[in-house]
């Protein structure tokens, strides 16, 4: 039956940079269902911002291919979700709207980018949203406010409409409450779109099953070693342990190169955003370019002025990399341990059924407190493998630190979410009770 | 002082649709940003998807020019900004191109045979088009007109092996003639061939000359940058190191850039919305139709005509077609009319030879055939027949014409009659006749035209006039 649905939510998270009172939904499995959508994907006739005042005030004519299929499907779509400015963040506070906060604990980041989606959810104000994760910015976000979501394969989402901050590696992805939940999303997001090239026509449609009967679990050394928080992993490790009493198996494992993942995350992000970015001159978007000026004068000027901090040095940094005499010390080294990265998960992976481990290596940073952004960067060591593999991966809350949530992370095989969804819902069905 | 060219062509295939995205190419008679999409506007988050179609017409030029096709080829962005440039990177082909080394054959300024080296061709998309309202410098601001972003490109690259400007006019020539043939351009579309030209005097620095875009221009550009530079060398100045000029199409002259401008890192890396292209296979596939030389050498031998008609008659794919559909009457004459009068007559009138019923063309050439108008006639004919097709009107029939003006050859009239009264009144010709001046008889017969207006054969009446003057008392 469709409808209008009214949303008038409390934001006191500031989770939204846009809502829609009225909502009007239609027929289908998503029927009224109220659900959110990350600020970087675009919706037809709802101002579209990625988080910066670059893209204030730009309305898409057109929606991307999962807000069809969510329209298709009935869903309401109430708003849009704040985020680090285009992505680029661990937080949400590079945006360009005001931080997020976290639901769980205010005085806390929810993490990022996705945290205005993950504090949609976690505050109660929707059932599920859509968020985006390009090197950790579904799971990391889930997994400090204490929620679930979920990284797909690359190619398994459309990306058609998902303003690109690194194409190669990003994917749009289901967020809720519950791994049911997500499950249900992910059904409907995940049907075939020939718009974008690098998509397969591999829909998701499967009923999470807590069977978990001889799964075997990979423990990479280097998801509890160095810089993660030892109480962290021991949560996780707990929860891990709670998969054994289900009748998993564990097989202690290595991914040597993640030694050099983070690095060459850093640079493939950078230069795709350099790219990705520059279109962004004021002429049709955003605060309009000073028309007196010289034209590469008003570009700079209008560039200078409205992208934030961080995205300034990561386009600076990425346009670095890719500058003639640097391309392959920098982006073409970076495609070297890119490629040894996916063969190490794929020699793991023909192993075990799914690698675990924590999602982040600490629970929730206080606001402000990453001021650093190098220490910020490191904060990703963990979640940015599956991206730079191109493999699925989940978070699914496991317990508690200090009172603030921590996230056990899944990795499964290219286009075995089921596998991994499963042994997230094992866990959050039996495990955690 | 030998001068050495090499060229950049880019010329836009003529698919239905855009390079990236299902939009119209056919833009030239609509309104500005009547052809768009969010892919071809480059909107934040659309994503390109290739043309089949696109990729299959590059593959067919890279089999016409012998080309290598290699087993991946790969997008690549190439960054830059311009307000013309929607996504401010142009999605192009960068160390993986579609094809390499290839040739195409054509004819030096001694009229030999020579093979131009092809480096490579490869896909790219059209940017936008930038109009300057008031024109040029004047102008207070710039609209922007996407319809032609995305159009598919090739891009097809030449060794420094052309020797001179007309030699290079000649390669275009050939190469449009040869993509015409295949079916994948369309040269007669405004803006659909644009030249960079690489040009050098031997032993010294070389030049890139952007920004033409005619047939008639390359050689036009290409002339006054050998003077320049032959004057620079002559003066004992140096000629800038590796400049970019910019082709003035209006004065005819090549001005040097503001450098700034040119200086770019395009920071190419690999287009990660597309993935890599691995086409070899599909190459054999392709079916070549037949190209300019093997329809040369068919002309001569199927219709028996000489080898220079042969040549301009499939210099142009729409000419040679029009020739096939007229040959019937006859070969030889169809060869000679066509080569020798149409066109230029054509040329003049600035039209295509597309305005020009093949079966009208016949009807002329019949009428010739059967003696019923002379050459002089026929000319005359040719030229209100053509009026009359530039003239958007129905193209009148040739025997209309020459029944509407008279100009059927001559029978029943008393030529002798006139003849006697030329004679009679130009006896100063006469003498000149008698006295060995072969001119004067030519004077003569002209006189005799000029009263029967054209309807008679001038090489009959010449021995008629010659026969009446021997027996005419001096």
């Amino acid at each position: 039956m469709a409808g209008t649905l009214s949303f008038a939510p409390d934001d006191r998270c500031n989770a939204f940079i846009t809502t829609c009172d009225a909502a009007p939904y239609g027929d289908g499995k998503l029927s009224g269902v109220a659900v959110a959508v990350k600020d970087n994907i675009s919706t037809c006739g709802i101002q579209t911002t990625c988080g910066s005042r670059i893209l204030a005030g730009y309305v898409p004519p057109y929606d991307a291919h999962v807000v069809s299929l969510l329209r298709g499907e009935g869903a309401a779509i109430v708003g849009k979700t704040n985020m680090d400015e285009f992505g680029m963040g661990t937080t949400t506070e590079t945006s360009g709207y005001g931080p997020t906060l976290n639901p769980v604990d205010q005085t806390r980041v929810p993490g990022g980018s996705s945290g205005g989606s993950a504090a949609a959810v976690a505050a109660g104000l929707v059932p599920m949203a859509l968020g985006t994760d390009t090197g950790g910015s579904i799971r990391c976000p889930a997994a400090f406010c204490g929620i679930v979501g979920l990284k797909p394969t690359y190619g398994r989402v459309s990306r058609y409409g998902l303003v690109a901050y690194a194409n190669s590696l990003e994917q749009i992805g289901p967020m809720a409450r519950s791994v049911g939940e997500v499950s249900r999303l992910m059904e409907v997001i995940s049907s075939y779109d020939s718009r974008d090239s690098t998509s397969f026509d591999r829909p998701y449609t499967h009923q999470p099953s807590a069977d978990i009967e001889s799964l075997r679990i990979g423990l990479p050394q280097e998801y509890f070693g160095e810089g993660v928080d030892p109480r962290v992993a021991e949560t996780v490790r707990s929860a891990i342990g709670r998969l054994e009493d289900l009748g998993a198996e564990t097989v202690p494992c290595a991914i040597p190169s993640m030694a050099y993942a983070l690095a060459a995350y850093y640079v493939i992000c950078t230069s795709e955003a350099s790219s990705n970015l520059a279109r962004f001159d004021g002429v049709r978007y955003g605060p309009p370019a000073p028309t007196q000026k010289q034209w590469h004068e008003a570009f700079q000027e209008v560039r200078g002025e409205h992208f934030g901090k961080e995205v300034r040095r990561r386009i600076m940094l990425g346009t670095f990399a890719l500058s003639a005499g640097y391309y392959g010390k920098y982006y073409g080294k970076a495609q070297v341990a890119r490629r040894n990265v996916r063969q190490d998960f794929e020699r793991v992976l023909g192993e075990v059924d799914v690698i675990a481990g924590p999602t982040m290596p600490t629970v929730a940073f206080r606001l402000g407190e990453k001021s650093d952004p190098l220490s910020m960067y490191l904060s990703d060591i963990l979640t940015v493998p599956a991206n730079l593999a191109g493999v699925p991966a989940i978070s699914v809350p496991c317990g508690t630190v200090d009172g603030l949530p921590v996230g056990l992370q899944l990795i499964g095989r290219h286009f075995a979410e089921e596998q991994i969804i499963d042994a997230a819902y094992a866990y959050e069905q039996e495990g955690s009770a | 002082m030998t001068v050495i060219i090499g060229l950049e062509i880019h010329v836009q295939l003529n698919t239905a649709t855009k390079l990236f995205c299902s939009c119209s190419t056919d833009y030239r008679d609509d309104p500005p940003n009547t052809h768009c999409c969010p892919v071809c506007l480059g909107l934040p988050g659309a994503l390109p998807r290739l043309n089949r179609k696109a990729v299959e017409y590059g593959l067919k030029v890279a089999k016409a020019l012998n080309m290598e096709v290699p087993e991946e080829s790969e997008f690549a962005r190439k960054n830059y900004f311009y307000p013309d440039l929607p996504k401010a990177f142009q999605i192009t082909q960068y160390d993986k191109p579609l094809s390499i080394r290839g040739v195409l054959e054509i004819e030096d300024d001694e009229g030999h045979e020579k093979l131009v080296r092809i480096t490579r061709a490869h896909l790219e998309e059209d940017p936008g088009r930038l109009v300057h309202k008031g024109g040029g410098d004047r102008a207070r601001y710039s609209l922007v007109d996407y319809n032609r972003s995305g159009i598919p490109l090739l891009e097809i690259v030449t060794e420094p092996d052309l020797r001179s400007p007309q030699e290079a006019r000649r390669f275009l020539g050939r190469l449009r003639a040869t993509l015409e043939y295949l079916g994948v351009f369309d040269g007669d579309k405004e803006g659909s061939l644009r030249v960079d030209a690489n040009i050098s005097i031997k032993g010294y620095e070389r030049v890139e000359v952007k920004n033409i875009s005619s047939y008639k221009g390359v050689e036009k550009a290409l002339t006054f940058e050998v003077t320049r530079q032959r004057n620079l060398i002559r003066r004992g100045q140096p000629v800038t190191v590796r400049e970019t000029r910019h082709f003035q199409e209006g004065r005819g002259v090549t001005t040097a850039s503001r450098s700034k401008e040119e200086e770019h890192d395009y920071r190419y890396f690999p287009e990660p919305d597309l993935r890599p292209l691995s086409v070899a296979g599909w190459v054999e596939e392709i079916e070549l139709p037949e190209l300019p030389v093997a329809r040369k050498n068919r002309f001569v031998e199927q219709y028996g005509i000489s080898l220079n008609h042969a040549r301009t008659l499939t210099g142009d794919l729409k000419i040679a077609e029009f020739f096939e559909k007229i040959a019937s009457v006859d070969p030889v004459l169809a060869a000679t009319w066509t080569a020798d009068t149409l066109l230029g007559e054509l040329n003049y009138r600035s039209m295509s030879i597309a305005a020009v019923p093949p079966g009208h063309f016949a009807g002329l050439l019949k009428l010739l055939k059967e003696d019923t108008i002379t050459d002089k006639a026929a000319v005359q004919v040719l030229r209100t027949m053509l009026d009359s097709c530039a003239a958007g009107n129905e193209c009148e029939q040739p025997a209309a014409i020459v029944e509407r003006e008279g100009l059927a050859r001559a029978t029943g009239v008393d030529f002798a009659a006139i003849v006697r009264t030329v004679i009679a009144g130009n006896p100063q010709a006469v003498e000149d006749y008698r006295a060995g001046k072969k001119g004067a008889l030519n004077f003569l017969v002209g006189q005799v035209m000029r009263e029967t207006r054209g309807r008679a054969d001038p090489r009959e009446l010449g021995e008629l006039v010659a026969a009446c003057i021997e027996t005419t008392e001096g």
